[in-house]
């Protein structure tokens, strides 16, 4: 429909006015600062369809969806209607703007363009009603502009720059304090976007200015203690008082003072985040006297890396191809192909930007799979939210009515990190297939965000190095001033000034810049076009560069580092966390090859440097200028360790498993009855169903789907742990599953419970123990006392101690502490739980055995099995005996039991079929039990061959009669006792979180 | 001879695999090709006896799901893909490539009282729910026209999509896709049923519930469900409570019969001479 076609269809005065409005350049005034500047503003917006069949919502489907967030902050919102605003900057004939609006713009069914005048002259007759625009601030990653200024061209038709916007139009007029309180905190995110309450077209776009390089020196030879200490906080190095000191000897012993990418370049190499300097430091272990109990020299290689060192000097399979040196850890899948998997968080980023804090997450968790051996092909996402309670919940407190300054609602949060999975999950085209959400108000300033990956890689690919002489190749997105000192940043605690100090710490991601450079680093691999590759992340380049580096030294030549705009400083390049990009060490005489490639897919690749210097030095060069030279060994082996003293309470000191508290946070446990006890469990936002996020993930592309994260006929059951095939003519497959249980205090019995439920996941559908490898992700708070680290300490060896009796490996594993906020008002300092997320994955030999959670048979027999005890012995011979019993077919349907306990499991198994149980009061238990499943079994007779396979390690204990009434039913022993209908369970337990 | 299949990809295509696969399946050999090769040289095309443009998301889905693609293809490729169609040779967009294809003016094409306006005659918009979805559905063949789902039972498939609602331009439109025979697909109740345009059955608010249409030829289908997705039986959500479960299971999934049509179709225009 072209603009002018508007006329005879809608004859309205408003949109009259507005077909006659002259397109004129912005803003006359400002033309002497850019003769040439014309910039053009276009909205598009929704008209009704042709004809709804529905004759429901018509009109504007996303108007409608931010309407119902407004509401809950301003309940008499009227309709809203949005716009997509396109501001153009072309020296082209206004002619070719019409074009390009009713052509590429507006969709000519159902969308409208409107040209806007400065100024705000009347156009598309909204006098009346309040308006809210949001604009990206300049500079910020703006996908969308990229791809229209590539269309337009693509018309033959000319233009400089594209920006856009977006604009929200509301019926009724709101308070500008209500517009601004909607604004802040539903629509817009102050730190990359800014909102306007009228129609805004810039004069001109800003641009970066030219940078005049200059070399800078920091000078720390002669600085106090206190000096160093200020200079750390304030340059946002974040390095302790030791570690400055060990820099302030490097450099006297240099008799010179280092530049200011030097000094930037050891935060970057020596933070928390890439070093993971608390992990591995030495700790003497003492008890509260002060009685030294045990000494590490390195906790975490002499506790989960050892473990896995001696399981893999006991298993003669192989299984473990690479483990903890890699970005992820990698395992056999086949005679073939390995499977890698790796884990990571985003917390702090997301905490400010929840959207980008997550999206760049799962990228750069994509990326790490991309940069594990010579390149994986992801197959498989995974993510894990833990968020404070959204809403007020019965009998408890909420800290949302009260939100601390600088703190994001909850329910944004969460509905801001799923919009950042799913968008970047979903375009990239890797299904999004296991995961959990945990809510406890104790992450209400500092929520954590956990993303996984998985990768299929030939096995002749899985070893890499870097060699002196190859051309170090830049590939992917270009840098821009994105995300610059994340990786200090994260390793700092959180206060709510962290929002405006840290706001370029964000970084903005585009998925479709990552999915082209995948497609064609993966074709570069099969032809062998490079000898080693990593990912950029966290320290941008710094990292990236003098890790790949370490052993051979390398020379970085600055300038040569394509760039998103003017300006960046040469130590800006080197630490600039823009997202998408890799890199690569190439074979000179690849080096053609390579850049062909890329090339025909659209994709940037440039040499920046060499691999090997003469010295194993790290060399930065700027404009022909050496601004940085540091020794590799400094860097790598320079960071002074400290020993740590550790704490254990002798409470702390059992290796026992058995949790006592409940998933609940104690609550819903105290109604009385059963009935209303179920319903408000299976209501609790702990238990209840993600459908709502889960249905917003494409969790089957890429085709290998076996078991969905929603299955049962009704497709509404939720998965123990989500199964898929790898390559679509095999019938092997890998199951993922996860287990976190930051509810129990004691950390080894948490760090157990973790470890248990993420196997028993897996079991759940079929995998065989021994092939599950386990992943480890701290999330901890300050551990800058030592009762803390104490319980850091007790949970690395909880997890060495599954690890070994449960003979399943960890392989790989990442932490993330100062996971705290400070409310700067109150001063408070809310510390989150100890929080470890294990991830599990196992490979299946074949898929055609698994089995899921939904009821089969309509009078079948379902059994609970209960290992005899909660020792780690115990546990795993029950694994191994169902997952025996799965192997042998003998299981129809298998659910384990965990948060809300067997009531709850019982409750879930029907839901998922639409069948019901009949039940015994007594076996209704809430408990939260290690090591214990439901099953129903596939034939009665086969029940002794079952009790057999777990004889002396579990009770098979009867349980329930399947049923074909659509209701559970749990009787006494002398008389029937309630009833409760399936659709009543369904309801409670899928409306929580529809969203 | 095996026909072959050109699977057409770009920036942001992600069901390529899949595709070749479910083509390979069905009996045609298939190679992923990139949209910068066709743009240097349209004649590749006449190589290939089938063209698939599959899922993902094409350029972010900037602007809009399939415009900047669609954009590429009117400016640059219309008139090779105007003879590959001409010729006989059977075209399948879908998902993001139902997007592409309905935002060029070669689906469904020149038809009812946008006969003579050139552009687009139908679009597809964002879900009545106002965001993506992945479920599955149940669909009825409606068409006897269509080369791709002639002759084919009820089936489900997976849909996954968040800009799906298909909307013809007018009325005119809307009945000549019927009176034409070029309603290919819609969306239906378990029992067969039209879901009359409600969520979930109709997941998306296509106007009279329509999933997929054909052109005049029957040879070009656009569908928003994922046929390449239900290959195997293993696929379906509800497989493993399938009797005779176990290792010796097989058996295709019903979104297979698809893709045989097709290659059939090309097949025999392969072997007189096409």
């Amino acid at each position: 429909m072209h603009l002018q076609g508007r006329h005879s269809c809608r004859p309205s005065r408003a949109l009259a006015k507005e077909g006659d409005a002259s397109v004129a350049p912005t803003n006359a005034a400002h033309d002497r600062y850019n003769p040439r500047t014309m910039i053009y503003r276009i909205d598009v917006r929704t008209i009704e369809p042709a004809r709804s069949s529905s004759g429901e919502s018509g009109g504007d489907p996303l108007g409608e969806a931010v309407r119902q967030q407004i509401r809950e902050f301003s309940p008499s919102v009227g309709r809203v209607s949005t716009r997509r605003i396109f501001l153009i900057d072309t020296d082209g004939e206004e002619s070719h703007v019409r074009r390009i609006a009713s052509e590429l713009l507006a969709d000519p069914i159902v969308e409208q363009a409107e040209f806007v005048r400065a100024g705000g002259g009347g156009d598309n007759g909204s006098s009346h009603g309040s308006r809210i625009e949001i604009h990206l601030k300049p500079g910020v990653m703006d996908p969308v502009a990229a791809s229209t200024e590539m269309a337009i061209r693509d018309m033959g038709l000319s233009v400089r720059e594209v920006r856009t916007g977006r604009a929200y139009l509301i019926d009724n007029e709101l308070p500008r304090e209500q517009l601004e309180h909607v604004a802040s905190r539903v629509l817009a995110n102050g730190v990359i976007e800014s909102v306007h309450f009228d129609r805004f077209i810039p004069p001109q776009f800003e641009t970066g200015r030219e940078y005049k390089f200059q070399l800078r020196h920091v000078a720390i030879r002669n600085l106090s203690d206190d000096q160093l200490t200020r200079l750390s906080r304030e340059g946002h190095l974040f390095l302790s008082l030791a570690e400055m000191k060990g820099v302030q000897d490097y450099f006297r012993a240099r008799e010179r003072e280092p530049s200011d990418v030097e000094l930037e370049t050891v935060a970057q190499t020596w933070s928390e985040h890439c070093v993971h300097k608390t992990l591995k430091s030495a700790v003497e272990v003492c008890d509260e006297s002060g009685k030294t109990l045990r000494h590490y020299g390195n906790l975490i290689k002499e506790t989960i890396f050892q473990s896995t060192q001696e399981l893999i000097a006991n298993r003669a399979d192989g299984f473990c191809l690479s483990v903890f040196k890699d970005n992820a850890g990698v395992v056999i899948f086949d005679d073939h192909d390995a499977v890698c998997f790796k884990v990571e968080t985003h917390n702090h980023p997301s905490a400010i930007e929840p959207y980008g804090g997550s999206a760049t997450g799962i990228g750069g968790c994509i990326r790490d799979i991309l940069g594990t051996g010579l390149s994986a092909k992801p197959i498989a996402n995974t993510d894990v939210f833990c968020v404070a309670y959204p809403f007020e919940i019965a009998n408890r407190k909420s800290q949302i009515a009260n939100l601390p300054k600088g703190v994001i609602h909850p329910k944004r949060i969460l509905q801001q990190v799923v919009a950042g999975v799913r968008d970047y999950g979903n375009r990239m085209g890797i299904p999004t297939v296991n995961g959990a959400v945990y809510f406890d108000d104790c992450y209400i300033g500092n929520p954590l965000v956990f993303c996984g990956c998985v990768g299929l890689i030939p096995r002749d690919k899985v070893k890499k190095e870097v060699k002196a002489g190859d051309a170090i190749v830049l590939m992917g997105g270009r840098t821009g001033r994105d995300g610059i000192h994340g990786a200090t940043f994260s390793s700092a605690e959180l206060t709510d000034t962290h929002a405006d100090e840290f706001s370029h710490a964000v970084q903005i991601g585009n998925a479709i810049t990552q999915k082209k450079m995948a497609d064609v680093i993966l074709q570069a691999r099969d032809r062998g076009l490079f000898n080693a590759i990593t990912d950029l992340g966290a320290g941008g380049l710094s990292s990236a560069i003098g890790e790949m580096g370490e052993k051979v030294g390398a020379e970085v030549h600055l300038d040569r580092v394509p760039l998103k705009y003017a300006g960046l400083r040469y130590d800006e390049i080197w630490i600039s966390e823009a997202q998408e990009r890799m890199g690569l060490s190439v074979p000179p005489q690849k080096v053609d090859e390579l850049l062909n490639l890329a090339a025909a897919e659209d994709v940037e690749a440039t040499v920046i440097g060499t691999f090997g210097t003469p010295q194993r030095e790290l060399i930065l060069n700027y404009r022909g200028s050496e601004v940085g030279r540091l020794s590799m060994h400094f860097l790598h082996d320079g960071l002074p360790m400290p020993t740590r003293r550790a704490v254990v309470p002798s409470s702390q000191r059992g290796t026992g498993a058995s949790p006592v508290s409940s998933t609940m946070h104690g609550r819903g446990a105290r109604a009385t009855d059963l009935k209303e006890r179920l319903l408000e469990t299976l209501a609790h936002p702990n238990v209840a169903s993600k459908h709502w996020i889960i249905r917003q993930y494409d969790h089957e592309v890429q085709g290998g789907s076996v078991i969905k994260p929603l299955t049962g006929p009704l497709q509404i059951g939720p998965s123990d742990a989500a199964v898929l095939r790898p390559k679509l003519d095999s019938f092997r497959g890998v199951a993922l599953g996860v287990g976190l249980a930051p509810h129990i205090e004691d950390p080894y019995a948490m760090a157990i419970a973790a470890i248990d439920e993420a196997i028993r996941n897996v079991v759940s559908v079929g995998a065989d123990p021994s092939k599950i490898a386990l992943l480890d992700n701290f999330c901890w708070p300050s551990v800058d006392d030592e009762i803390t680290m104490g319980t850091l300490v007790r949970a690395c060896e909880a997890c060495r101690d599954a690890a070994l009796a449960y003979g399943i490996p960890f392989i790989s594993g990442k932490d993330s502490l100062h996971n705290q906020f400070t409310n700067s008002e109150t001063k408070e300092v809310i510390r989150i739980p100890n929080t470890l997320l294990i991830s599990a994955m196992a490979v299946l030999d074949d898929v055609r055995t698994c089995v899921t959670i939904d009821l089969k048979n309509r009078t079948a027999r379902v059994c609970l099995v209960k290992p005899k005890d909660e020792t780690l012995a115990t546990l795993i011979a029950t694994h191994r005996a169902l997952a025996s019993q799965i192997a042998a077919g003998r299981i129809a349907a298998c659910h384990d039991v965990s948060d809300g306990g067997v009531a709850v499991a019982a409750a879930e198994m029907c839901i998922a079929s639409g069948l019901g149980m009949i039940v015994g009061e007594d076996l209704m238990s809430f408990d939260e039990p290690l090591g214990s499943y439901l099953i129903e079994l596939t034939d009665v007779e086969q029940q002794h061959a079952v009790r057999a396979a777990f004889d002396g390690v579990a009770d098979v204990i009867d349980f329930g009669l399947v049923q074909h009434f659509r209701k559970l039913t749990i009787t006494t022993m002398r008389e029937r006792v309630t009833e409760i209908g399936i659709d009543e369970m369904t309801q409670a337990w899928r409306g929580t979180l529809d969203w | 001879m095996r026909p072959k299949t050109l699977v057409l990809r770009t920036a942001g295509t992600n069901c390529d695999q899949e595709t070749a696969f479910a083509f390979e399946l069905a009996g045609a050999t298939a190679e992923r090709v990139h949209l910068n090769r066709i743009l240097q040289s349209p004649g590749v095309l006449d190589d290939y006896q089938l063209l698939a443009i599959p899922g993902g998301f094409s350029y972010g889905d900037d602007i809009a799901a399939g415009r900047i693609f669609a954009n590429q293809i009117t400016h640059h490729l219309r008139d090779a893909l105007r003879k590959f169609i001409d010729d006989g040779k059977p075209v399948i967009g879908i998902c993001n490539g139902f997007q592409v294809l309905v935002k060029t003016d070669l689906l469904p094409g020149a038809i009812g009282g946008r006969a003579d306006a050139g552009g687009q005659s139908a679009t597809l918009t964002h879900n009545d729910c106002g965001r993506f979805v992945d479920r599955w559905v149940h669909l009825s063949p409606r068409s006897n026209k269509c080369v791709w789902t002639a002759g084919i039972d009820p089936l489900e498939l997976p849909i996954a999509h968040g800009e799906g609602k298909f909307v013809p331009a007018d009325e005119s439109v809307r009945r000549a896709l019927w009176d034409n025979d070029q309603v290919a697909l819609v969306y239906s109740r378990p029992d067969g049923s039209s879901p009359q345009g409600r969520f979930p059955d109709n997941p998306n608010g296509s106007v009279d519930d329509i999933a997929g249409v054909c052109d005049a030829s029957g040879l070009v289908l656009g569908l928003m469900p994922h046929p390449e997705r239900y290959v195997s039986f293993l696929h379906h959500p509800a497989w493993s409570s399938s009797p005779g479960k176990g290792k010796k299971m097989t058996g295709d999934g019903a979104g297979l019969k698809l893709f045989i049509n097709a290659v059939a179709r090309a097949a025999s225009g392969v072997g007189s001479g096409i």
